[in-house]
């Protein structure tokens, strides 16, 4: 009966990982395909049946993206605007996500949500107007601050929550020794959300990296970013399957790696801390 | 003159330490009276930066909407009333087909990841092996850059070339056209989306299971329900405010796909993926017919605030 009840078990054990690799499957098979295409010369990348574990490794998909396109560049740009975006998210950000958690200011905290649920695109028919007439189409500063639009949402809902855990004992005990709110929020607040701020600063990077949208009508030849450039890299039909496959690998590994280091607080991010883990 | 309070009693008291409150108030006037109101100036930088990037932008749309306007040409914007609407109500075919599209799509991916997502999380929700690993590979596809992974899928629906044909003559079904018919370009692309957003609510649901009572199963266990009615009855009603919250973000999104749509179909082919995102993009910055697309701008803003308010009070109507 023991026995019986243990195989019982192994079976069951079993059959939930089948069920798991079963679900997962698909989600880990995508990056797999991608990574591996990028690094199959041509006739392998398009052979049919396609190969799935013995191929022949080349880098030259790597080596096209860098010789064939200024993917330096579009690097560069990506990375200055949302370095920049973040940046500029954070520091005017990070005062008004305190002041709401110190003050429940509730209803500054639904306008911000309200940028969060527009869509984008209805944005987007005025700053190409604006931008246009200021001459700022194709500068880094219209790029930096339309992804504002992505990341200050982000650092406000996701830091109320930092804000709002900290003991309010301390905050006014600083305040009583004579702090002003300004001292109290940055030596004693700041530095004790500090963890916060940088899993905050992160998501907001990853999701101005990621944006397509704005980038596609406001960037131009020279501050065009990844997403932009990987986009206009399929309209040449005859392009080799492998150097897609490295670029999209280029653009989209980073992004993981920096998700993957703050994965705990991704879901809290996407649905504003409606959801915490 | 004020005696210093015991520190004890404001212990807790949040926003307790009213104007006045330090006893060595900062030394000049200015900084007095920047401390005395904090409370606006700390978030007067995000509030003028967001009414300057979104709530200005917003108004302009209205007002652009009103008017005829091609920002290609050289004449100035003519003030049409409410034609533009009427065009989009009424005459545009293409409109409404794009908007029931949209409203389709969303409800498409929307159940299938509800659907899925809710399964995969009664599976996971557990303690088991390779729990951690499962997370992680979890987020990478919400966070992965959707160009790439819209770049990825053009080559896997290749019909000829494409690994997903092969996959399927392998479990022994005929091969698709996906995003090369207009029979199956939208489920397709509907594919790719539950693809990315499956694990947020697998996710959210795990959240929510985590955090549910243990009573009731107990009770239920004694009473002799079955597994099945314990999950109607119990982990379904008990799950649905967490689950709510998580149809609503990906309700609102899906609304608002664009990316995916536009690396892969761009709206075809014959204009049978055209949701009203791509519609609008085209109709602005292809034909530059900025008036017009402002009301279809419009249009959407109004439907996903819609759906949103519909969400929120579902979510407030919600009993325990």
């Amino acid at each position: 009966m023991v026995r019986a009840g243990r195989r019982r078990g192994r079976l069951q054990t079993a059959g939930f990982y089948a069920l798991a690799t079963l679900f997962m499957l698909p989600t880990v098979f995508v990056f797999y395909w991608m990574i591996t295409l990028s690094l199959k010369p041509q006739v392998e990348a398009t052979a049919y049946p396609p190969s799935f574990f013995r191929f022949t490794v080349t880098t030259r998909g790597y080596h096209e993206v860098f010789t064939k396109y200024p993917f330096l560049l579009y690097t560069w740009n990506s990375l200055v605007v949302a370095l920049g975006s973040t940046a500029l998210g954070l520091a005017v950000g990070l005062p008004a996500a305190y002041s709401i958690a110190r003050w429940r200011q509730r209803r500054l905290a639904l306008a911000i949500l309200v940028a969060r649920i527009i869509p984008g695109i209805s944005y987007l028919i005025p700053w190409y107007v604006f931008f246009r007439q200021l001459r700022m189409v194709d500068t880094y500063g219209a790029l930096i601050l339309t992804h504002l639009i992505v990341s200050l949402p982000i650092v406000i809902w996701v830091m109320i929550g930092f804000f709002e855990d900290l003991p309010a004992d301390l905050e006014d005990a600083a305040l009583i020794d004579g702090c002003s709110y300004y001292g109290s929020f940055w030596r004693v607040a700041l530095p004790l959300v500090k963890p916060g701020v940088v899993a905050t600063g992160i998501l907001a990077f990853v999701f101005s990296w990621n944006n397509f949208l704005f980038s596609v009508i406001l960037a131009g030849r020279q501050t065009r970013t990844l997403p932009i450039a990987v986009f206009n890299m399929i309209s040449y039909e005859e392009i080799n399957w492998g150097t897609l496959a490295a670029a999209a690998t280029l653009i989209t590994l980073p992004v993981l790696l920096l998700a993957v280091v703050v994965q705990r607080h991704i879901v809290t991010g996407l649905t504003f801390g409606a959801v915490k883990q | 003159m004020t005696l210093p309070l015991p520190s004890g009693e404001r212990v807790g008291v949040r926003g307790a330490a009213a104007p006045g409150a330090p006893a060595l108030a900062p030394a000049s006037s200015l900084a007095r009276w920047a401390h005395r109101h904090a409370r606006w100036l700390f978030p007067a930088p995000a509030v003028l930066l967001v009414a300057a990037i979104i709530a200005y932008p917003i108004v302009y749309t209205v007002w652009m909407s009103l008017q005829e306007w091609f920002i290609s040409s050289l004449t100035a914007p003519k003030f049409i009333g409410l034609a533009n609407y009427q065009k989009i109500l009424v005459a545009d075919a293409r409109f409404r087909e794009a908007f029931f599209r949209t409203v389709y799509f969303t409800f498409l991916v929307v159940t299938a990841e509800t659907v899925l997502g809710v399964a995969m999380a009664l599976l996971f929700n557990r303690e088991f092996w390779g729990r951690g690993l499962l997370r992680t590979f979890a987020i990478l596809p919400m966070v992965a850059t959707p160009t790439a992974i819209a770049l990825v899928f053009v080559m896997m629906y290749h019909p000829t070339l494409g690994v997903a044909n092969y996959l399927l003559t392998v479990v022994g079904l005929p091969p698709f056209k996906w995003t090369y018919s207009s029979q199956t370009a939208l489920y397709a692309l509907a594919l790719v989306d539950v693809w990315e957003w499956t694990p947020l609510i697998m996710l959210i649901a795990l959240a929510g299971l985590a955090s549910l009572p243990r009573e009731p199963y107990e009770a239920a266990w004694i009473d002799g329900a079955s597994t099945l009615q314990a999950f109607w009855r119990i982990t379904l009603p008990l799950l649905r405010p967490t689950l709510v919250v998580a149809i609503l973000f990906r309700a609102i999104d899906a609304l608002k796909t664009f990316d995916i749509i536009y690396v892969i179909t761009q709206g075809g082919p014959a204009n049978s993926t055209e949701t009203i995102n791509i519609l609008l993009f085209n109709q602005a910055f292809s034909y530059f017919n900025m008036g017009y697309a402002s009301s279809m701008a419009v249009a959407l803003f109004a439907t996903v605030m819609g759906a949103s308010l519909i969400l929120i009070k579902v979510r407030r109507t919600t009993t325990w």
